[in-house]
């Protein structure tokens, strides 16, 4: 076990896997010589060469299509967008292409691609360096969407990721790169030193996709959050008292629905928690199927803590941004609906 | 037949990495002067060699020579001088108030200043500029207030764009200005679609867009071509190859099989490629094809050959993919001492004033500056929060009303 902040994690999963599998390769904008503009990739053009992990024109719709033609023809792909926000360019290609090339062929083709983008707020991003775009994925059949929130799970799940067979989408809460930030932007920022899961084992392992955590068990209210959130999520617990049970799905699809019914039958509460905009975001996904599966055992309304419907407004990040406050005032409110 | 030795896959290398000697072998040009210049109604067929050679005006002497020289007055020349000076000087202060936690972000446009410069004062009013975050300059020309760019950028009470957006993109439709984002690329289409709303209007205006030479790799680069040739839109396209997009060089968006004004022969479009630190040669590019755009024989794409002197961004650390004396062996000198040079060649311009200049434009900066700073910097006393809901529909719906009141926008 070494201790790694995020970034040395998943830079650690890239390393064991070029290490461990010739057909996979590393490529996107900046990621070659350079090493990537979060450092992702650092080190490992020179550590394997040129050809295993190389900058791409500054184009993402080349990157993913040529991606999906390698996979097909074998190779396992791992693709950085440079910000989640710029995976726009290759959207036609992951939804009309890699979704579905294997259900239109019979089976015969398919795209084995990990796509890797740092995505989230909380860096004075402004619009395009800090959306939260999953559920533009969550809603095509055909793809996976990954999101940590720890350093082990970061490493575990890109393993995990890169020997799918399916595409998956894996997106990097950039906020979390070197730090559980909890939302308190007030307070100094915090390193991953010292935090239980920043404790990483240096080989090969994998956290199988489909499977949540519960971060913390309570008996009050369920929480379902992902990402940054789940950090948030946690302070709010802390800071207002309330004795929540917060689960960090880590996998949005494939969704652990077992531990996430299991829960809220027990809490009969439910608050989802996520940057992103509320309007059919993941939440709605969320909270439909909670009311579908639990909907006897509900004894409150299912609260909605997320972004507000706008783009993400570069100088009112904090109040987009949903606080420790603001989870807190939701867990409240489920209390006593 | 099968192939007798296996493939082998090609990585592009650029000629120079930190520790090695800067290297711009590849950047073959002729003398200024020495390109000639067909009438702009040319057809495209029979200028095939512009985008191989360098439209240049200025020469190592200072004086403007060759066909492209457009006998500029010398106020044109003063005027581009000076924005091309308080350019530079904003830049470096913004730059500085970034390091100071003042702004979130900044990008400089150092060594570029004459392709954001010339174009500002060769259209007309009523032509639309599509620009990138480089092309501040564009403004400067046009005597854009100080305040307004130093709100956007400390994104205070005073912002324009009402905080909205990260430092640099800026909107300013009445200057012909069209909004910045931080996506790349995507504006270059909106560019041919501004530029055939005008002829179908029957008007006069034309669009000037641009891109790095990173972005001509975007899918949108390549479908503004396409549409811009086959509507015969009247539209200047840009490409600005200041050799670097962020750590690649410009050979990972294809610079080394050809040159980026090449990119127009595919398409049917002339390329123009021109020295882009000389805003003589600039000028007259522009000029040529907004001849050509408004006697509506279509559009044209122009490649102008700059350094990115600077940094990509205020993120960026270029000592760690460049040699960190690479600037300084550019072979096309600076945007600025080159026009310096040439006014006091023709003796219109000298040391003294010069200096004088640079204290004035100073001092401007320095005093917008302060304004802003006593505004608001970053963080302190941004626009009223419930400007964050505004603008997201023309009329807000009821999510916006909703949320403003739960965000406590209200109270
Ligand atoms: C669609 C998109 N992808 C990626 C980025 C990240 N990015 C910002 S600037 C840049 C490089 C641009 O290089 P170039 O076009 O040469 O312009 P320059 O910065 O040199 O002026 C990149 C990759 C972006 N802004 N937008
Ligand atoms: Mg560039």
């Amino acid at each position: 076990m070494t201790e790694m902040s995020m970034i040395q994690a998943i830079h650690s999963a890239l390393d064991v896997m070029l290490e461990r599998d010739p057909d996979v390769l590393i490529f996107g904008e900046d990621v070659g010589y350079f090493g990537g503009v979060f450092r992702a990739t650092e080190g490992l053009q020179a550590k394997y060469g040129a050809t295993r992990c190389f900058d791409t024109p500054l184009s993402e719709g080349g990157i993913v299509s040529t991606a999906i033609g390698m996979g097909a023809y074998g190779l396992r792909p791992v693709v950085e967008i440079q910000f989640a926000d710029y995976i726009l360019p290759a959207y036609d290609q992951l939804v009309s292409e890699a979704a579905r090339l294997r259900y239109r062929s019979g089976g015969e083709f398919w795209a084995p691609i990990t796509v890797r983008a740092p995505y989230g707020g909380g860096i004075h991003g402004g619009q395009t360096h800090s959306a939260s775009p999953e559920a533009l994925f969550t809603h095509v059949a055909g793809l996976k969407t990954i999101i940590p929130a720890t350093p082990y799970d970061a490493k575990g799940l890109l393993i995990a990721a890169i020997e799918e067979d399916d595409p998956v989408i894996f997106l990097e809460p950039k906020r979390l790169y070197n730090g559980p930030f909890d939302g308190r932007h007030d307070l100094p920022a915090r390193p991953w030193t010292g935090h239980a899961s920043a404790e990483v084992p240096e080989g090969y392992y994998k956290v199988a996709l489909g499977s949540a955590a519960i971060r913390r068990p309570g008996q009050a209210v369920t929480v379902l959050a992902y990402g940054t959130m789940v950090h948030v999520a946690l302070r709010a617990v802390e800071e207002s008292g309330i004795d929540a049970e917060v689960i960090d799905l880590r996998s949005l699809v494939p969704l652990d629905i077992d531990t996430i019914t299991a829960s809220v039958n027990k809490t009969g509460r439910c608050v989802i928690v996520h940057e992103a905009t509320r309007y059919s975001g993941f939440g709605a996904e969320l909270s439909a199927l909670v009311q579908e599966r639990c909907f006897y055992r509900l004894e409150a309304q299912i609260i909605r803590v997320t972004g507000w419907d706008t783009p993400y407004p570069h100088a009112f990040e904090w109040d987009y941004f949903p606080s420790p406050q603001r989870v807190a005032e939701g867990l409240r409110r489920a209390l006593e609906g | 037949m099968r192939n007798q030795q296996p493939l082998s896959l090609h990585i592009p290398v650029p000629h120079a990495r930190p520790g090695e000697t800067p290297d711009f072998s590849y950047l073959t040009f002729p003398e200024a002067g020495a390109t000639r210049r067909p009438d702009s109604l040319t057809p495209e067929a029979q200028m095939r060699d512009l985008p191989y050679s360098l439209i240049r005006v200025l020469a190592e002497d200072g004086r403007a020579v060759g066909p492209w020289d457009q006998h500029l007055s010398p106020d044109i020349l003063h005027r581009a001088l000076r924005a091309m000076l308080l350019t530079r000087l904003f830049d470096d202060r913004m730059f500085t108030a970034h390091h100071q936690g003042k702004t979130s972000f900044y990008m400089k446009s150092t060594g570029e200043e004459a392709t954001a410069v010339a174009p500002s004062l060769a259209l007309l009013p009523g032509d639309m500029c599509f620009p990138t975050y480089r092309m501040v300059g564009f403004l400067m020309a046009r005597d854009y207030k100080l305040a307004n760019l130093v709100n956007q950028i400390f994104a205070n009470a005073g912002d324009p764009m009402r905080g909205r957006q990260l430092p640099l993109l800026y909107s300013a439709r009445e200057y012909g200005f069209y909004t910045l984002a931080g996506n790349v690329g995507s504006r270059f289409g909106h560019a041919v679609g501004w530029a055939m709303a005008s002829a179908y209007r029957h008007d006069d205006r034309i669009a000037m867009a641009f891109v790095g030479d990173g972005t001509t790799a975007e899918g949108s680069f390549h479908e503004a071509m396409v549409f811009a040739s086959v509507y015969h839109a009247p539209a200047i396209l840009c490409v600005t190859n200041n050799q670097w997009a962020i750590s690649s060089y410009q050979g990972m968006a294809g610079g080394e099989e050809t040159t980026f004004a090449a990119r127009g022969i595919g398409y049917g479009l002339p390329g123009l490629r021109v020295d882009g630190n000389d805003v003589l040669a600039v000028y007259a590019a522009t000029l040529w094809a907004a001849e050509r755009a408004r006697a509506n024989h279509g559009a044209t794409l122009i490649e102008f050959v700059t350094y990115r002197v600077a940094g990509h961004s205020s993120n960026d650390d270029p000592s760690r993919y460049r040699p960190s004396d690479e600037a300084g062996a550019w072979p096309l000198g600076d945007p600025i001492e080159r026009l310096k040079a040439h006014l006091i060649a023709i003796g219109e311009w000298s040391e003294v004033l010069h200096e004088a200049l640079a204290t004035e434009l100073r001092e401007q900066v320095r005093a917008a500056a302060k304004a802003g700073e006593a505004l608001g910097t970053h963080g302190q006393n941004p626009p009223p929060k419930h400007e964050m809901f505004d603008h997201v529909f023309k009329e807000p719906d009821w999510r916006n009303l909703e949320q403003r009141r739960e965000s406590g926008a209200d109270s």
